[in-house]
Parts: structure tokens; sequence; C-alpha cells
């Protein structure tokens, strides 16, 4: 009861995430609606293929307050979270492969098409039970996790921090992206894993099934918000802040400041495998590409250009540079880079509150 | 029939090359004695011509079965200019000319362009214009004449004053040696005075021993084989460990005996070429990382734009390249001065620009400078096209340091050692030993008592990052001469690099050279283990395990400066 209190009062004085949740349940009724009830060919018509694009910067948009949680308020700027995305997106890969089943080009109804290719006779342990969705999803949150608890429990327990800590996490998912494109790691090399067919029975390339991958997304993203927000208004994030902004003297207190930051750390990361999960059914592809050091670091500039330590800014963000990505790569190839880039700059040096910050908050013009 | 008169062929072949060999040597230009040729010629083969003149015009319109007794006749001749002929026969550049059946040493007249002949008359040396190809009938040959060919022609280059030429013809020879040839090296033996072509005659000789009736030979060739290095003598004395093969039970003993010596020295010498490869490797880690150094170690700025400030580096020696392009080693060595300002005025730049306004905010100016990396990228795609480019390696850089059988090193590999301990031991000396040098580690270590103390901490400031950026370049250039030269050069190497500063410890130059040599020897040392993925995945794992143990590094800071990182 205690707890439900601390969360509405949480709530009640977040203005940005009242627009946020309020939006998300908009597009949660209008999406299914504009896309399967309005007919085609109506100016009121939403594609498929945008309902997918939205869909996909949810996800980006969960990966990013993943970000936030930890740069915004416990001052760990992770250059790898790309990694427990990956990971997560690994894990719901490996199950819609095994629905494959027979279907695939070669046929064969246990083994993955890349399998067989490579001459496989058996599928390799950590294959086994991917078929079951419970499983999958069991892995979609604990693979990250655990990655997570091993790294942040080593780099924590030493106090790797700052800029160190940002290149070792960057080390990490190079690593991973290494390891990733070797075909004897069992996850397809460096063509990834791709031609799903199906999720829970259902056919991935539907409309039906893809309005209700977005309506999952934006569920998520609620979620995600709300828990991401429960978890700052707690006691645990109220410590985990004090360590942002004073680690020293939060460690004098008495707190062991190295378990706050592993369970906020490990909880940031699987946030990160969820939206990698919700990710790679609506893209129909992951590969050891998106564990690449920029992704990562641009899910950094998401957050820097919305407004890190906010939640809400990171999606703003999330969804304000991905579309321009969309709409630059589309319009202008050339120049994307350098607004990119750009970006960078003028967010870093003009904008530290990032673009939320440019809203003056209501207490501030009524004083 | 056919054999006997092959072999009895050879052997006078060889008898007349003998004969031939210290005139050749000693007077190459002297006039044939045409006397005696036309005495030892007469014998073997009474029907062919003795002069030299003749015995072409002779070949010209000989049938193919005829031409091996005219080759014996040419070489009976002892003219100066039957080397270049017969050269010519074996590469099919020697062709006569229907109309008047002369004999031509010809070679295309442009390059690629088969259709007309540029000649030269055998007897004068004299060349002559170029002339249609329809006209001309090559002088054929086919594998017995061409095997009798060569080993004239390595028999001819055996009498060189050049060691490097003679040990070549020795190779040449030794690569299907019958007993003709195998008299003629025993022969040279006697004369040869350069100790390598002596040992490649000797192991040459002592393998054809191998073959031997007598056992106290093949023992002798075993011996001297145990001191070689090459593979195929271990093969050779592999298959005479089976009693099968071989009858006598010392010379098996020492076959064993030999094998293990020869398989010995052959894993040191690929220990020190191992070794080699690691150094030259952690050498370009150390080149790319000695600059980020100065800016992350000294000035603590995360530039995540020194990888492209290698890049510029590299396009500047490739622009370099391009504006001198017949003076290769000259443009390198302009390159490397023009990279270093070039880079140097963009970090300036870059400092000026953006880093200043984020001091002491480490996070945000990584993510700025990241900013500026894109932009950078971008530019050069947008300049020089996202291609490749390959800047070309001058002639003193390429090609391979041959030190024995079993150990070559590539002189780029090591012009690149020599080059990383020098740009090293620069830079020492600019920090250590210089007022500048001074001002940086006053500015680096304290800067709030820096200014107090009069130094302009502004200005140190941008010229340190400078200085990091200009090393950076000068890396770049040594980069074009290991890999091509394109927009993505420096994003792979700014995570290594940042690996090896952090490795070697913060604010430390010796940590960073010594941290870069050891990731660069231990990669290539696990490299033939588990393949160089899984190296590069294990050196990242050490060093993210390594930094917990002990995260300030090989070299940590002591004292005051410490506290500061």
């Amino acid at each position: 009861m205690k707890n439900q209190s601390l969360l509405l009062s949480a709530l009640k004085a977040d203005r940005g995430g009242q627009v946020l949740l309020g939006l998300l349940a908009i597009a949660a009724v209008a999406v299914p609606v504009l896309n399967l009830g309005v007919p085609e060919g109506s100016l009121l018509h939403l594609s498929t293929y945008t309902v997918t694009l939205f869909g996909k910067y949810l996800c980006y948009a969960l990966l990013a307050i993943a970000v936030d949680l930890v740069w915004g308020y416990c001052g760990i700027l992770s250059l790898g979270h790309t990694a427990f995305f990956a990971l997560g997106g690994y894990a719901i890969g490996m199950y819609l492969m095994r629905q494959i089943g027979p279907r695939g080009v070669y046929g064969n109804p246990i083994l993955p098409d890349f399998m067989v290719f490579l001459n496989w006779k058996e599928l390799p342990w950590f294959w086994e039970g991917m078929n079951h969705f419970p499983l999958a999803a069991l892995m979609v949150v604990l693979v990250p996790g655990l990655l997570a608890l091993g790294f942040g429990w080593l780099a924590f327990r030493s106090r790797v921090t700052g800029v160190y800590l940002s290149i070792m996490t960057q080390a990490l998912t190079f690593a991973l992206l290494l390891a990733f494109f070797r075909n004897e790691m069992g996850f397809g090399g460096n063509n990834g894993l791709t031609d799903f067919k199906e999720l829970l029975g259902f056919d991935l390339k539907t409309p039906g099934m893809r309005v209700a991958l977005f309506v999952t997304t934006v569920i998520a993203l609620a979620v995600g918000y709300i828990g991401c927000r429960y978890v700052i208004a707690s006691r645990l994030g109220r410590v985990v802040q004090a360590v942002r902004d004073a680690e020293g003297r939060t460690r004098f207190i008495g707190y062991q400041v190295e378990s706050y930051k592993l369970w906020i750390w490990v909880f940031s990361a699987m946030l990160a495998g969820i939206a990698g999960a919700l990710y790679v059914p609506q893209v129909g592809i992951i590969n050891p590409g998106e564990f690449a050091p920029i992704n990562s670091i641009e899910v950094v500039i998401w957050v820097a250009v919305g407004g890190r330590g906010t939640l809400y800014g990171a999606v703003a963000g999330a969804v304000l540079v991905n579309y321009a990505k969309t709409w630059f790569t589309a319009a202008f190839p050339e120049i994307w880079l350098y607004a990119l880039g750009a970006l960078f700059v003028v967010a870093t040096l003009f904008l530290p509150k990032g673009v939320v910050g440019l809203i003056p908050a209501r207490g501030a013009k009524a004083s | 029939m056919i054999r006997f008169t092959t072999s009895l062929r050879r052997c006078w072949l060889a008898a007349c090359l003998a004969a031939s060999l210290p005139l050749l040597a000693q007077e190459p230009s002297a006039a044939p004695d045409q006397a005696a040729a036309a005495v030892a010629s007469a014998e073997a083969a009474p029907a062919v011509p003795t002069a030299f003149p003749d015995v072409l015009r002779a070949l010209g319109s000989a049938s193919l079965s005829e031409r091996a007794a005219l080759l014996n006749a040419l070489l009976a001749t002892k003219h100066p200019n039957t080397a270049a002929v017969l050269k010519a026969w074996l590469e099919d550049h020697l062709h006569v000319r229907d109309a008047d059946g002369e004999m031509f040493i010809t070679a295309e007249s442009d390059a690629g362009d088969a259709s007309s002949f540029a000649l030269t008359d055998p007897v004068t040396l004299a060349a002559s214009g170029p002339e249609s190809a329809d006209g001309f009938t090559k002088v054929g040959s086919n594998n017995a004449l061409r095997k009798l060919l060569r080993s004239a022609v390595a028999s001819f280059t055996l009498g060189s004053p050049d060691a490097d030429v003679r040990l070549g013809a020795v190779r040449e020879m030794l690569r299907a040696p019958d007993d003709a040839t195998l008299a003629l090296l025993r022969e040279r033996r006697a004369a040869e005075t350069d100790a390598a072509v002596q040992r490649a005659i000797d192991l040459g000789l002592a393998s054809a021993d191998l073959a031997s009736d007598n056992a106290d030979l093949r023992l002798a060739a075993v011996q001297v084989l145990s001191g070689s290095l090459a593979g195929e003598a271990i093969a050779k004395l592999e298959a005479l460990r089976d009693p099968a093969n071989e009858t006598d039970e010392r010379v098996r003993a020492a076959a064993s005996l030999a094998i293990s010596s020869i398989s010995l020295k052959r894993s040191l010498y690929s220990g020190i070429e191992t070794l080699f490869f690691g150094l030259s490797l952690g050498s370009v880690l150390v080149l790319a990382a000695i600059g980020l150094a100065i800016t992350f170690g000294v000035m603590g700025v995360i530039n995540m734009a020194h990888g492209e400030l290698m890049m510029i580096g590299a396009y500047t020696a490739y622009v370099v390249q391009l504006l001198l392009p017949n003076h290769l080693a000259a443009s390198i060595l302009i390159s490397i001065p023009a990279a270093f300002v070039v880079s140097g005025l963009v970090g300036i730049a870059i400092e000026r620009g953006v880093v200043k306004h984020l001091y002491g905010r480490p996070l945000e100016t990584l993510l700025a400078t990241f900013g500026i990396s894109l932009i950078l990228q971008q530019l050069v795609r947008s300049i020089f096209s996202p291609l490749n480019r390959s800047v070309a390696t001058p002639e003193f850089m390429s090609g391979q340091w041959v030190i024995n059988d079993a150990l070559s090193l590539t002189w780029n590999r090591l012009y690149i050692v020599l080059f990383t301990l020098l740009v090293f031991a620069a830079l020492q000396l600019i920090l250590r030993r210089t007022s500048l040098g001074l001002t940086v580690r006053a500015v680096s270590q304290n800067r709030a008592m820096a200014r107090s103390m009069g130094i302009n901490s502004d200005r140190i400031a941008a010229i340190t990052f400078g200085l990091g950026s200009g090393i950076a370049g000068v890396a770049g250039v040594a980069l074009s001469q290991l890999t091509n030269v394109g927009p993505n050069l420096g994003q792979s190497y700014i995570i290594d690099s940042f690996m090896v500063v952090v490795f070697g410890g913060v604010g430390n130059l010796w940590g960073t050279l010594i941290g870069g040599m050891t990731l660069g020897v231990a990669g290539k040392l696990l490299e033939p283990a588990v393949g160089a993925v899984m190296a590069k995945i294990a050196m990242l794992v050490f060093i993210i395990l390594f930094i917990q143990r002990r995260k300030q590094g090989l070299f940590p800071q002591k004292g005051r400066a410490a506290e500061g990182h």
C-alpha cells in the first residue's frame, strides 16, 4: 500500500511522464484503428510499414530509458548497452528460428538453416528448449541480466568509474561483436538469425500481427517507464541519485554503493534485453552488427538530445533522432552523418538538458 | 635409345659449360675461342655449324629435335652473347624473321602490345626499330629443351660476379638436379668464396647424396643437412627414418637426430618471427595510442576523434603521394611532418572549438568528440569517396629481409617498429627535456596551480592537444603503409588505442609503450592456438578483468597527480 502511494505521488509530480503515458495510451488505441479499421487508400489510413517503423522507434525508446536510468540517475555512462539489447534480441531470435521448423530452405525440422549449411549434425546445447516461448522469454531478461551482473560485480566492486567504465563497456560490446561474428559461436555468424515465420503461432507478416507487436511494444514501454519511475522514487533510486552526485560521500555515510549500482545496472540491462526482444520480431533480423560500439554511442546521444535524467526525455530523444535518421537517410543520405555528428556537438555544448529542457517548467513560470 | 642420347648430350653439355665457366667469369667480353670450339663440336656433332652467327641461322630453320644439338653447338661457341640468346629462347623472346631468316631477340615494343616487336640483333646487340610481329616465327622449345635451357642459363649465371645472382642460380639448378648440374655445382663449390652460396651448394649436394649407394656418404650428407633449416630437408630426412628406405642403422639414427635438431632450430626461429610480428603489431598499437596517451593521459580529455585524426594523417600521406607520384620515398618522408601539421591543426581546432568548453566534464567531451569523429569521417567520404585508397610503399620498405630459410622479416614492419621507438623517444624528450614539456606536465598535474605560477594554461592545453593530434597524424602515415586508407581507418583502432592507454596506466608514456607491446606480442602468441578473432576477444576480456584488479593500469601514477584521475 505504501509502495503504491509512493509510485502514485511520483507519477503525479511527473508532468512529462503523464504526457508520455497519455500519448502512449492514444497510440495504443489509435494505431490499430487507423491501420486495421480505416480502409487502405483513405487519407487517415496508417500503412503497416509506418506501424512497424514506429514500433521500432518505441523499442529504441525503451532502450533509451534503460540507458537514461543508469546514466541520468546513476552517472554510469554505458557505451555498451546495445550488447544487452542485442542479447535479448538473439534470445527471441533463437525462439523464432526454432519456430521455422521444417519450413526452412533445407527443410530440417530441428536444425536452423545456417547449421545445416555449416554441416552441423546436432543442435548445440544452448539451443535446446529454445523452441518453448516461456524459456526464450526468460532468457531475454536472464542472459543480459547475468552478463550485467557479472560485469557490474567486477567493475563496481573494484570501483572502476567514470570514463574508464565507459571504455570498459565499449570493450565488452566490441568483444561480443567479434565473438558473434564467428560461425563457431552457433548464432549464425555474420548473417545472424533471420527469415522468421511466426511468433506463438501467428504469422509475423500479417498486418494484424504487426499491430499486435506495436501495441505490445507500447505497453512494454509504458510499463518500463512506470517501472523505472518506481525504481527512482524508491529508496534504491534515491540512494542511487546520491551516488551519482557524490559517490564518496554516500559511501562514507555507510551505504554499500556497489550493491546499489549493481542492481540498477542489472535492472537496466534487463530492460534493454526486453527492448531487443521486441525489436527483433518487428525488423525480422538480428545480426552481430547490433553489437557495434557505434550503436551504443548513438543510444547515448538519443538520451543526451532528449534530456538525460528525465526518462521521458530519453523517449523523446529516441523517437526524434530516429525519425530524423529515417528522413535524412532517405532524402539526403550524404548529410545524415554530418547532422548526427553536429547533433552530438550541439547537444553537449548547448543543450545540457536536452530538448525537454527547452520547455519551461510550469512551476518555474508561475514563480 | 632416345634416353641414352639425351643423357649423353647432357654430360657433354656439362663438360662444355664447365670448361667455359672460368673464361666467362673472367673475361665476359673476350672474343670466342673459335678454334677450340670448332674442334670440340666437330667431334660430337660433325653436321652442325660452329660459328656463332651460323649456329643462330641454323637454329632458325632447325626442327625441334635438331635444336638440342644446336643448343650444344651454341654453348660450344662460347660467344659472350650466348647467355642472352638462351635466356630469350627460354622466355619465348627469340624470333626468326620470315623474310630473310635472320634471328632476333625480341621484346614487345609497347607494354602489353604484342602486335609489334622491338628487335635486338643477337650478334651485335644493336637494337633496331619496331616491326610488325606478323613477319616473325618464334623459335619454339619443348619440355626437354626447356629443362636443358634452364640449367644452361643457370650455369651461366653461376659464373656471375654478384653473389646474389649466383645464389639464385644455385637454387634454380637444385630445383631439378641431375648428375650434370651436380657435377657443375661441385666444380663451383671449389671456386666459391661467398659463404651463403657455399652453404646452399653444400646443402643441395648433401640432399642429392642422400640417394647415394654408399652409406658413409649418406651419413655425411645427413650430418650436413642437420645444419639446414629448410622444410624440405626435414621431409627428406623423415623418409630416411623408415627402415624400408634406409638399411643402415647409423644413418637412421643420424637422421632422427638431425630432424630433431632442425625442428628445434625451426621452432626457435618461428618463435622469433612470432615475437617480431607481435612487436610490429604492438608498435602499431603504441603509435595509435601514444597520441591518445597525451590527450587522454596527460590532459584527461577523452578524444573519440583520435582515430579520425589518424585517418587524416593517412589521407595526408595519400595526397602528398598524389602530388609527387614519381618520388615515392621522398613523398613518405615529406608526409610525416605534413601529417603532423595537418592533424595537429585539426586537433587544435577541435580543442579551441569544442573541447575547451567541456573541461571537467569528461563524459560530455567523449560524446562531443564522437560527434566530431562522425563529421570528419563523412567529410573524408565526401572529398575522397567512400572507397579505400592505397598508398604505395617505397622501394626501401617493400620486400623482405631474408635472414635464413626459416626466418624472414618484412621491411615495412621492421621500419614501423623503429619508427615507433623514434616517435616515442622524441615525445619523451619533448615532455621531459623542454620547457614546453615542463609546462605541459605542470598544467596536467594541477591546472589552477600552474595558472597561478603564470602559465597560460589555455595556450598550453591547445598546444598539448595539438601535439597529441599531430602524433596521431604521424601514426596515420605509418598505418597507410600497412593497410588501405579509408574513412573507417580510425574507427578500427580507437577501441584498441583506449585499451592500450588504460592497460598501460593513464598519464604514463612508458606504460603505453610497454602496454602496447605486451598486448601485441600476447595477441600474436595466442593467435596460432585460438585464431585471430578469439585472440582479440581474449585480449579484450583480459583487459576488462585486469582493470578490475589494477584500475590504474600497469604503471599507476603516484602522488597528487593520481588524484586528478
